[in-house]
C-alpha cells in the first residue's frame, strides 16, 4: 500500500511539473517579453494559452501536499520545519502570482496592468526556483528525519541551487514548446519563430543544468547518482531523446506529437528522480515505509485517488476540449 | 494562521453560496425569459470568478501554513486529520474545473447546458465545505484514532470524517455561507436602490439574494440551538466559556454581556435559570463551570471573555437578522412588495456587514473556545505550533500580502462595476474567461 501511495505521489509531482510547469514558464517568458508595446502580442498569446485552465493546473500542488501530510505525516513535518524558508518564498510567489493573474485581466489602466503583470511574471520565476531547491534539499538528504534541520544550508547548496535553476529551465522549455504549437495553429509566423527560438535556448539550458546537477550529485548524493546512472538510466535517456526530438520536429511535426514529446521529456526526468530515490523519501535515511501513516489512512488515500480518477478525469478532459474548441472558433 | 483563515472564511460563502444565487438568477432568466435575471447571473459569475481566484490562492496558502506553522499537528495527526483534506481536494478540483467551464461557456454552450455546467460548482462547494468542516470538527471531537506511545497507529476513516461534531458544525457553517452571501449581495443592491437606482434589475438582484438569506435564517437559529446543546454535552469546557460560568451548578443563569474578572462575572445581565433551561430544557440542569476543568488546562479569563462575548455577538446579530427577515416576510406576504420605508433598505445595507460579523464571531467561539487545546484532549496548542524560524516574521509577511490582495480585490470589483455602468459587459475581461477581444471577434459575422 505504501508503494501505491508513493507512486500516486510521484504521479502528482509529474502532473504538477507538466501542467504547473507550463504555466510558470509562460510567466517567465512574460517577464522577458520586453516593453509594453513589443511584448503585447506574445503576452496576449500567453493569456490565451493559459487562461481558463490556470486553476485546474495548480490543484496538483494541493494534491501533492495532501498526499504527503496524510500518507507520510512524519516526513511532512520534517520537511516543513527544515525547509520553511524556501517553502515560505514559494508560497509568497503563489499568492502574488495568483492574485496578479486574477486581477490582470480585469484591470484596464496600463500602469496598473504593468505593475500587476510584472508581479505575476516575477513570481512565476521565484516559485519554481524555490520548489526546485526544496527538491534538491530533500534528494541530497539535508532534511533530518526528526525535522528542524539547518534552515539555510538545507537549501543553499549546489544540489538545491542547480535543481532550482533546472526547474526554471524546464518550465521555460515546456511553455515555449506549447506556445510555438499555439502560434502555429493560429498561423502567426513571427510569433512562432519567437517562441521556437526560446524553446531552443531553454532546452539547451535545461540539458546543461541537468548534467551539472548529475555531476554534483556524484559527491553530494552518491546513492542518487548511482541509481540515476543505473536503474533509472533508461528514463534519463528517454527524457533526453524526447526533448531533442521535440525540438527537431518543431518545424514540421504535428502539434499533438510535439506537445507529447515535450511532456514525455519532462515526465521522464521527474520519474527518473523518483525511481532513483525509491525506496527513500528523505535522502537515504527515511524510507517511505518509515514515514508512512497507518494502513487504513493509506487505503483511504488510494480510494480517494480512484474516486478522483473517475470523477475528475472526465471533467478535466471536458474543460480542455472546450478550451481547444473555443480557440479554434476565435482563431 | 488565524488571520489567513479569517480572510479565507469570508471568501467561502461566495464560493459556496454566491454561485447558488447566480444559478437561481440564471434559472429564472432562462425559464421566464427574464433578461434582467440573466444579466445578473452573467455579472455575478464574473464577480464569482475574481473571488474564486483569490479564494483558491488563499486556500493554497492555508494548506502550506498547516505545515509551516503547525508541524506538530500535521506530523502527529496528519494520518487522521489529513483525510478530510484529501476528500476536499476532489471537490476543489471539480469546483475549479466547472467554474472555468461555466464562465467560459456563456454564449458558447446552449442556455440549459450552460446552466447545468454551473450546478456541479454549487454541489462541490457543499462537499468542500463539509470536508473542511469535518477536519475542524475532528479537532473539537477527535475520534477514530488509536494511539500508542504518542503515535497514531490506527485510523478509522469513517469515524474521523463523520466525527461527533461533524453534522451540526457542517450544517451551521453551510447555512452561514448562504446567509452571508445572501445578505451581502442584497446589501449591495439595497445600497444601489438607496442611491436612486430603483430599476427592475436592482430589484431582482435584491430579491433573489435577500429571499435566500431570509429563508435560511430561521433554520440557522434552530440549527445553532441544537449545536449549542451538542457543545454542552460533548465540550463542557467550551460551553463553560460560552456561558462565562466560573462554578459548576444547577439553576445557572444565562448571562448576557459581562466580563469575567478574578473569577467573578461582572456587568452582565442575568436571566435566572436561563443557561440551565437552554442546555437541558429544565431549570435543574447541572452545568459544568470553569472550575471543573483541571487547572493546568483551564483557559485564561481573557480567553473566556473573548469566547463569551463573541457568542453573544453571534446570537445577537443572528436575531437581528431574523427580525429583518421577518419584517420582509410579513410585508411580502401582505402586499407582494418590499417595505416602503427607506429604513428597510438602510437596514439591509447594514445586514451584509452584520452577517459577516456573525460568521466571524461564530468562528471565534469554536476556535478560541477550544484553547488551550488544538486537538481537544490530545494536543496542546503550544506543542502544535512551529518552533522553527520566526513565526511573527511569517505572520507579518502574510498580513501585508493579504491586506494588499484584499484591497486589490475590492478595487478590482469596484472597477468592474463602474465599467459595467459605463461601457457594457463585453468590455470586462475576467479570469478563466475568454478575452474581450475574442468575444468581439466572434460576434462579428
Amino acid at each position: 500500500m505504501t508503494t501505491v501511495v508513493a507512486i500516486g505521489l510521484l504521479l502528482g509531482v509529474i502532473a504538477y511539473a507538466l501542467f504547473g510547469g507550463a504555466d510558470f514558464g509562460a510567466g517567465f517568458w512574460d517577464l522577458t517579453a520586453g516593453g509594453a508595446e513589443r511584448g503585447r502580442r506574445p503576452r496576449a498569446l500567453m493569456d490565451h494559452a493559459i487562461g481558463p485552465v490556470w486553476e485546474a493546473n495548480h490543484t496538483w500542488l494541493i494534491y501533492c501536499l495532501v498526499v504527503v501530510w496524510t500518507g507520510f505525516p512524519a516526513a511532512f513535518a520534517a520537511i516543513m520545519t527544515t525547509l520553511y524558508l524556501p517553502l515560505g518564498f514559494a508560497v509568497l510567489g503563489i499568492v502574488v502570482r495568483g492574485s496578479g493573474f486574477a486581477f490582470r485581466k480585469v484591470i484596464v489602466h496600463t500602469d496598473y496592468q504593468r505593475v500587476n503583470g510584472a508581479a505575476f511574471a516575477l513570481s512565476s520565476v521565484i516559485t519554481p526556483f524555490f520548489f526546485g531547491t526544496v527538491i534538491g534539499g530533500i534528494a541530497s538528504g539535508r532534511v533530518p528525519a526528526a525535522g528542524h534541520g539547518d534552515s539555510i544550508r538545507s537549501w543553499v547548496n549546489p544540489s538545491s541551487l542547480l535543481t532550482g535553476g533546472l526547474a526554471i529551465a524546464i518550465c521555460a522549455y515546456l511553455a515555449a514548446v506549447f506556445l510555438t504549437v499555439d502560434a502555429q495553429r493560429g498561423g502567426e509566423q513571427d510569433l512562432q519563430q519567437w517562441s521556437r527560438r526560446r524553446a531552443w535556448i531553454a532546452a539547451w539550458l535545461a540539458g546543461a543544468l541537468a548534467v551539472a546537477d548529475l555531476a554534483v550529485s556524484h559527491h553530494d548524493a552518491h546513492r542518487l547518482f548511482t541509481h540515476l546512472t543505473g536503474r533509472a538510466l533508461p528514463l534519463t535517456i528517454i527524457s533526453a531523446l524526447a526533448g531533442a526530438l521535440a525540438l527537431a520536429l518543431m518545424h514540421r511535426g504535428s502539434p499533438r506529437l510535439i506537445r507529447t514529446l515535450a511532456g514525455v521529456a519532462v515526465a521522464a526526468l521527474v520519474a527518473g528522480w523518483g525511481v532513483a530515490q525509491y525506496p527513500y523519501l528523505l535522502g537515504t535515511h527515511t524510507s517511505f515505509t518509515d514515514a508512512a501513516a497507518p494502513t487504513s489512512s493509506l487505503t483511504a488515500l488510494v480510494v480517494v485517488f480512484a474516486a478522483a480518477a473517475v470523477i475528475v478525469a472526465p471533467s478535466i478532459t471536458l474543460l480542455y476540449r472546450l478550451q481547444q474548441r473555443g480557440q479554434l472558433e476565435s482563431g | 494562521m488565524a488571520f489567513t483563515l479569517g480572510f479565507h472564511i469570508i471568501l467561502v460563502p461566495f464560493g459556496v453560496a454566491f454561485t447558488f444565487l447566480m444559478l437561481v438568477a440564471n434559472y429564472r432568466g432562462i425559464r421566464r425569459g427574464d433578461a434582467d435575471a440573466l444579466l445578473l447571473a452573467r455579472r455575478w459569475s464574473k464577480v464569482a470568478a475574481v473571488l474564486f481566484a483569490v479564494g483558491a490562492v488563499s486556500g493554497t496558502v492555508l494548506s502550506f501554513e498547516l505545515g509551516l506553522l503547525w508541524p506538530g499537528l500535521m506530523g502527529r495527526f496528519g494520518a487522521a486529520y489529513g483525510i478530510p483534506f484529501a476528500i476536499e481536494g476532489i471537490f476543489f478540483f471539480i469546483e475549479a474545473i466547472f467554474v472555468a467551464i461555466y464562465i467560459y461557456g456563456w454564449d458558447r454552450l446552449s442556455p440549459w447546458a450552460h446552466f447545468w455546467s454551473g450546478v456541479p460548482v454549487t454541489v462541490a462547494g457543499l462537499g468542500g465545505t463539509a470536508s473542511v468542516v469535518a477536519a475542524n470538527a475532528w479537532m473539537n471531537q477527535p475520534g477514530g484514532i488509536t494511539m500508542r506511545a504518542g503515535r497514531v497507529v490506527g485510523v478509522d476513516v469513517w469515524a474521523v470524517v463523520f466525527n461527533g461534531a461533524f453534522w451540526y458544525e457542517m450544517l451551521h457553517m453551510f447555512l452561514a455561507a448562504y446567509i452571508v452571501a445572501g445578505f451581502v449581495v442584497a446589501g449591495v443592491y439595497a445600497a444601489g436602490m438607496l442611491k436612486g437606482r430603483r430599476n427592475r434589475y436592482h430589484r431582482v438582484g435584491f430579491l433573489v439574494a435577500f429571499t435566500t438569506a431570509a429563508v435560511v435564517m430561521p433554520v440557522q437559529i434552530f440549527v445553532g440551538d441544537v449545536a449549542a446543546r451538542e457543545v454542552f454535552k460533548h465540550e463542557p469546557a467550551k460551553f463553560a466559556a460560552i456561558e462565562t460560568l466560573p462554578h459548576t451548578g444547577t439553576h445557572v443563569p444565562e448571562t448576557l454581556g459581562g466580563v469575567l474578572v478574578n473569577g467573578k462575572v461582572r456587568y452582565g445581565l442575568k436571566i435566572p435559570d436561563g443557561a440551565s433551561l437552554l442546555s437541558g430544557l429544565r431549570s435543574s440542569t447541572r452545568v459544568e463551570g470553569l472550575d471543573a476543568i483541571p487547572a493546568a488546562v483551564r483557559p485564561a479569563a481573557r480567553l473566556v471573555n473573548i469566547v463569551h462575548l463573541a457568542f453573544d455577538v453571534m446570537v445577537g446579530t443572528g436575531f437581528a437578522l431574523l427580525g429583518l427577515s421577518t419584517w420582509f416576510g410579513f410585508v411580502w406576504w401582505r402586499r407582494r412588495d418590499l417595505p416602503r420605508t427607506r429604513w428597510f433598505l438602510r437596514a439591509c445595507t447594514l445586514a451584509g456587514v452584520l452577517s459577516i460579523v456573525a460568521l466571524k464571531s461564530g468562528w471565534i467561539v469554536t476556535e478560541v473556545g477550544r484553547q488551550p487545546w488544538t486537538v481537544r484532549g490530545l494536543l496542546l496548542t503550544r506543542d502544535a505550533v512551529t518552533t522553527s524560524g520566526n513565526v511573527w516574521a511569517f505572520f507579518a509577511g502574510a498580513l501585508v500580502i493579504y491586506a494588499a490582495v484584499g484591497s486589490a480585490a475590492v478595487l478590482v470589483l469596484r472597477g468592474m462595476r463602474k465599467r459595467w455602468a459605463a461601457s457594457g459587459d463585453a468590455a470586462v475581461d475576467v479570469p478563466y474567461g475568454p478575452n474581450a477581444g475574442d468575444i468581439a471577434a466572434e460576434a462579428r459575422p
